[in-house]
């Protein structure tokens, strides 16, 4: 193969996006959502139109990390109004107020406890945007019709051409024994 | 369908651990209170600390009750369904009000030795307690405590009753109402628990003043509840009571309660101690300044760090409210915290030299305790353990955190 075939070839791979299967009620999306679990596959997704209680464990997703990134926003929001109002009050411009020590800590409690949430707050909602990869302008489900339906009655598999285990024709044999519609090839 | 619930087969009757817990209980409450009563009159100079240690146990206690009483109020305010399986516990435990009274009696005979304001020597000539003596006398006293416990015993029986008659109609009116009624008894309740908290432990200090102590006696009866709670429901999950209808979602949010309640708590008690440390005047500073001094400041200390940082960090990942292991250790830990701060409100200003250690502190909780979890056992005994038919039991069943 020429360098130019072997590039017409990736830019056709990277636009080849996944699959997509319909199903029309949540337990069977529930029961297939299971068995892709355990057949292995990693880069998949359900799609449903509400959340669904119990998706969690039979995607096999993990918990999330993102508490232990918001304590780490939380500590630092903590020390760091400590730090800011030591160095403003005590140390860099000294000032007598209502004769407290220069450096009370009782006084410095309601910035740092505001600067603690704010952290915390912000590094929840931006870890969260980070963690979901968003925002995302596009996306490869976007190119299916049907998929529209995904926010009204329908619920949705699909799996990403990226994943580790994906076989074209494997995979799609597979997705068409779990008992939902046709599986559709999604081309970005 | 996940959370499935298989309820019929579940025991929902609290059955032979009534009699066990109930006859222990009794056994306990009668030979600590016996021990009590003998440790403070068999003896000169022990009355005072009789008085002070049956104060301290009745505030924990109540506080228990009233506890129980709000999260009543607030489950119906909001109605709640995930808390529909543990909220018979909370009537019961609400509805122990009626032991508060009689537990009271012994307040009412030591008035004069534990309250300086009864004491007409005391007041007369100093012109703080002159100008609050309308407010802060004997009769008026015990006139709003028969406010308070009137209000208390009918709003608690009042709940238990409606919510038990439900188990054999399932009318859903039976709801209804009760979430109607929730609205004005929980104004009530907010009035009643306030002033009761000043009665009962702000006027034991009767020159200072602090209008944020409802509020912060309220936090941490709520907070010890929740605890008691989550204990008494580990207890009876452990003798095969209630098992599938309680589950680590049920935990999972009983341990929130306890976190938030926790942070609540320090709030309420840091914006108290702050306001009075910033503006510093004398009449103030000087509830902080007894507890500042001999030997009282180890306890602040433990007050500030044991009951708000290490349960704060404690109860933060989310595994450890989900696991009825340590779940149940946090309960036990938070109780004793409560406890040690109701010591802490109630008993520096009769003691500023040195904190107390008496038996009968001892023996006073061991006594009011011991007929206190008996009373719950048998309030429990001809009832479901849970309500069986609330219109959103099958909902509570089924819960997830989302």
């Amino acid at each position: 193969m020429s360098v130019a075939q072997n590039q017409a070839a990736e830019a056709e791979k990277a636009q080849f996006f996944g699959y997509l299967v319909e199903f029309d009620s949540v337990d069977e999306v529930m029961h297939a959502a299971e068995r892709v679990r355990d057949a292995g596959y990693t880069k998949w997704d359900t799609h449903t139109p509400f959340p669904v209680h119990g998706m969690d464990k039979a995607m096999g997703i993990k918990y999330t990390k993102l508490p232990i990134v918001v304590l780490g926003g939380g500590l630092t929001g903590c020390l760091g109004a400590l730090l800011m109002q030591w160095w403003m009050n005590a140390v860099d411009y000294p000032y007598i107020i209502s004769g407290k020590p220069f450096w009370s800590i009782p006084a410095n409690i309601p910035v740092t406890f505001e600067l603690t949430v704010l952290f915390s707050a912000l590094t929840t909602v931006f870890g969260m945007l980070a963690f979901n990869q968003l925002p995302q302008w596009r996306h490869g489900v976007f190119a299916s019709e049907r998929f529209l339906r995904a926010t009204d009655d329908k619920f949705f598999i699909s799996i990403e051409a990226k994943d580790p285990k994906f076989d074209a024709k494997k995979t799609a044999d597979f997705l068409s024994t779990l008992g939902g519609g046709e599986v559709e090839a999604l081309e970005e | 369908m996940a959370g499935h619930v298989d309820a019929h087969n579940d025991n929902w009757s609290i059955g032979g651990i009534a009699d066990g817990v109930s006859r222990i209980g009794i056994v306990l409450g009668v030979l600590g209170l016996a021990a009590a009563g003998f440790l403070g009159f068999a003896q000169e100079g022990n009355t005072e600390h009789f008085y002070s240690a049956w104060l301290v146990n009745f505030c924990f206690f109540l506080s228990i009750t009233l506890g129980g009483l709000f999260f009543v109020l607030a489950q119906h305010l909001t109605g709640a369904t995930w808390s529909v399986v543990v909220r018979r516990l909370a009537e019961v435990v609400a509805s122990n009000a009626w032991l508060m009274l009689l537990l009271f009696v012994p307040i009412v005979l030591g008035m004069k030795t534990l309250f300086p304001w009864a004491n007409p020597e005391v007041v007369s000539g100093d012109h703080i307690l002159e100008g609050k003596a309308s407010f802060l006398n004997q009769n008026f006293f015990l006139i709003r405590s028969g406010i308070y416990f009137l209000v208390w015993i009918l709003a608690s029986q009042y709940f238990l009753r409606r919510s038990t008659g439900q188990d054999e109609t399932g009318d859903i009116g039976t709801t209804l109402s009760m979430e109607k009624t929730a609205a004005p008894i929980t104004l009530l309740f907010a009035v009643t628990v306030t002033f009761a908290s000043f009665d009962y432990l702000m006027s034991l200090e009767p020159h200072w003043f602090s209008t944020i102590f409802g509020v912060y006696y309220f936090a941490g009866s709520f907070l010890c509840f929740v605890a008691f709670l989550s204990a008494t429901v580990l207890f009876l999950q452990g003798r095969g009571r209630m098992k599938a209808a309680v589950t680590p979602e049920h935990y999972y949010d009983l341990g929130k309660w306890m976190f938030a309640f926790t942070v609540f708590w320090a709030y309420i008690g840091f914006s108290q101690y702050f306001l009075i440390w910033y503006a510093n005047i004398p009449e103030e500073t000087g509830w902080y300044y007894v507890r500042q001094n001999n030997g009282w400041t180890t306890l602040s200390w433990i007050m500030l760090i044991g009951h708000f940082i290490i349960p704060f960090l404690g109860l933060l990942p989310r595994p450890i409210k989900k696991n009825p292991v340590t779940l149940g250790f946090w309960a036990v830990y938070i109780m004793i915290m409560h406890w040690l701060d109701v010591f802490w409100i109630a008993i520096p200003n009769a003691y500023p030299n040195g904190i107390p250690f008496h038996p009968l502190y001892i023996a006073c909780f061991l006594g009011m305790g011991g007929l206190y979890v008996a009373f719950v056992a048998l309030g429990l005994k001809n009832r479901s353990l849970v309500p069986a038919r609330d219109p959103r039991l099958p909902e509570s069943l089924a819960f997830e955190n989302a």
